[in-house]
């Protein structure tokens, strides 16, 4: 049991978000924007989304292709290691599902690299079955390039750094290879309903 | 990209406070005496957890002010008025009191000496913070890298740290206020004034930018587009969009 905070009271949930609500974690209505680098600003034309790694025919869309194919509506919570959640954020995107159909792969692990360097690291079975999608717009509108846009992954079980801004791709991998973050000490996984936020945790 | 280990499990632990200084009239220096304290290189955040009779918790994430060797533990928090957390730190918080804390976090934005220079550090509001603890260390360890600070604030009243920052190639500017007797600048920090008080391009200085998202985003944007390489500038950004 930690200390008491002498005359602290705090501000709590209403009970129905409470329940929605990770531990440590507090409801906001805005969406801050945290990012290690500047925002890339790259033509639409020279975009692309890459499958490759393990995998016999590596797949690729240009932005044409990619927004042409199949897309869902998804209507999901969200949850900031940095403390802040999302409730009922909604997104068009394409499914991991439609864009791995029919791949024959020995990976265990994808590694998502993007415009800027960036990289994060999840376990292939967290991105299946209708648990990840590449997202191009929030709230019906094109993604801003400040929250990802065109494209950023969307992986709303695990903490948002895992739904990397500006991706461009995955790499199908054997091995896991630590990604930006979990280079930096944040947690390997970072399921937020443990509390997954540094390494150790 | 250069690589920390922090691998080791990072417990709360209590500190205690020893001291509560005003910086502002909404900004007050938190130090605290932090026994099982780690270390943390400059520009790292520690989590803050507050725990109310009933058990409910709160966390937020402040930026450290003290550099690493400096006696005290400190934390530079800004009162948000519609805040859970910073107006209990800023308002209630006195010294004895023991807060819980565990850190440090962030291994990328942070200075030492081995990643060189010139460095530009590029502070909005109190976003200066942590690059304030990189200031200190600087002068700390007597470094020989070159070192330019752009300060900007609202009002010469929202200055943190004045006094201390002067002693470096210093340019704070105020984007609300024209006072009578500044010798400093006024307006935002945008390419113009970048272009001015930046090291070139052509040194590739480290470059990190803090403060308000608004304001991370056009300097970014401004360093980028006078030719500064975007691997060489780290950002950390905090407040709602």
């Amino acid at each position: 049991m930690a200390p008491i905070s002498r005359g602290f009271h705090g501000r709590r949930s209403e009970t129905t978000e409470a329940e929605r609500v990770p531990p440590g974690q507090y409801v906001t209505r805005d969406f801050p924007v945290l990012s290690a680098g500047p925002t890339p600003h790259n033509p639409i034309e020279s975009w692309s989304f890459e499958i490759r790694g393990e995998i016999d025919e590596p797949r690729s869309w240009t932005w044409e292709q990619f927004i042409a194919l199949p897309s869902e509506r998804i209507t999901v919570d969200i949850h900031c290691v940095t403390k802040w959640s999302k409730l009922d954020t909604s997104w068009t995107g394409v499914s991991f599902d439609t864009l791995l159909d029919g791949v024959d792969t020995s990976a265990e692990y994808v590694l998502a690299f993007c415009d800027g360097g960036y990289t994060t690291n999840l376990p292939l079975e967290d991105i299946s079955d209708g648990k990840a999608w590449v997202a191009y717009e929030f709230q019906g509108e094109p993604l801003d390039p400040e929250h990802g846009g065109p494209a950023r992954l969307l992986v709303p079980h695990l903490y948002f750094w895992k739904s990397a801004k500006w991706v461009r791709g995955i790499e199908l991998r054997q091995d896991d290879l630590p990604g930006f973050w979990e280079n930096y000490g944040y947690h390997n996984y970072g399921d937020p309903w443990k509390e997954q936020r540094y390494a150790g945790d | 990209m250069e690589r920390t280990a922090v691998r080791r499990r990072l417990n709360w632990q209590l500190a205690r406070v020893v001291e509560v200084v005003a910086e502002t009239s909404r900004t007050k220096s938190i130090a605290l005496d932090a026994t099982d304290w780690p270390g943390h290189l400059a520009g790292q955040h520690v989590d803050v957890r507050l725990t109310a009779e009933d058990g409910y918790q709160a966390q937020r994430s402040y930026s450290i002010a003290s550099a690493p060797g400096d006696e005290h533990l400190v934390l530079t928090v800004e009162r948000l008025d519609d805040g859970e957390v910073s107006p209990y730190l800023t308002e209630e918080l006195r010294p004895g009191d023991d807060l819980e804390l565990r850190g440090p976090i962030g291994g990328y934005f942070v200075w030492r000496e081995s990643l060189g220079g010139p460095i530009l550090l590029v502070g909005g509001g109190s976003g200066v913070v942590p690059l304030r603890a990189m200031l200190r260390h600087h002068r700390a360890i007597a470094s020989e890298v070159p070192a330019r600070l752009v300060y900007s604030a609202r009002t010469r009243d929202d200055l943190l740290y004045r006094g201390e920052l002067g002693g470096y190639e210093t340019t704070i500017t105020l984007t609300r206020e024209r006072p009578e007797h500044w010798d400093g600048r006024t307006g935002r920090v945008d390419h113009g004034l970048l272009a001015e008080t930046a090291w070139p391009p052509g040194e590739r200085p480290l470059v990190y930018v803090c403060g308000p998202t608004g304001f991370v985003e056009a300097v970014a944007e401004a360093l980028v587009a006078l030719g500064h390489d975007a691997n060489r500038i780290r950002t950390e950004r905090f407040g709602p969009t």
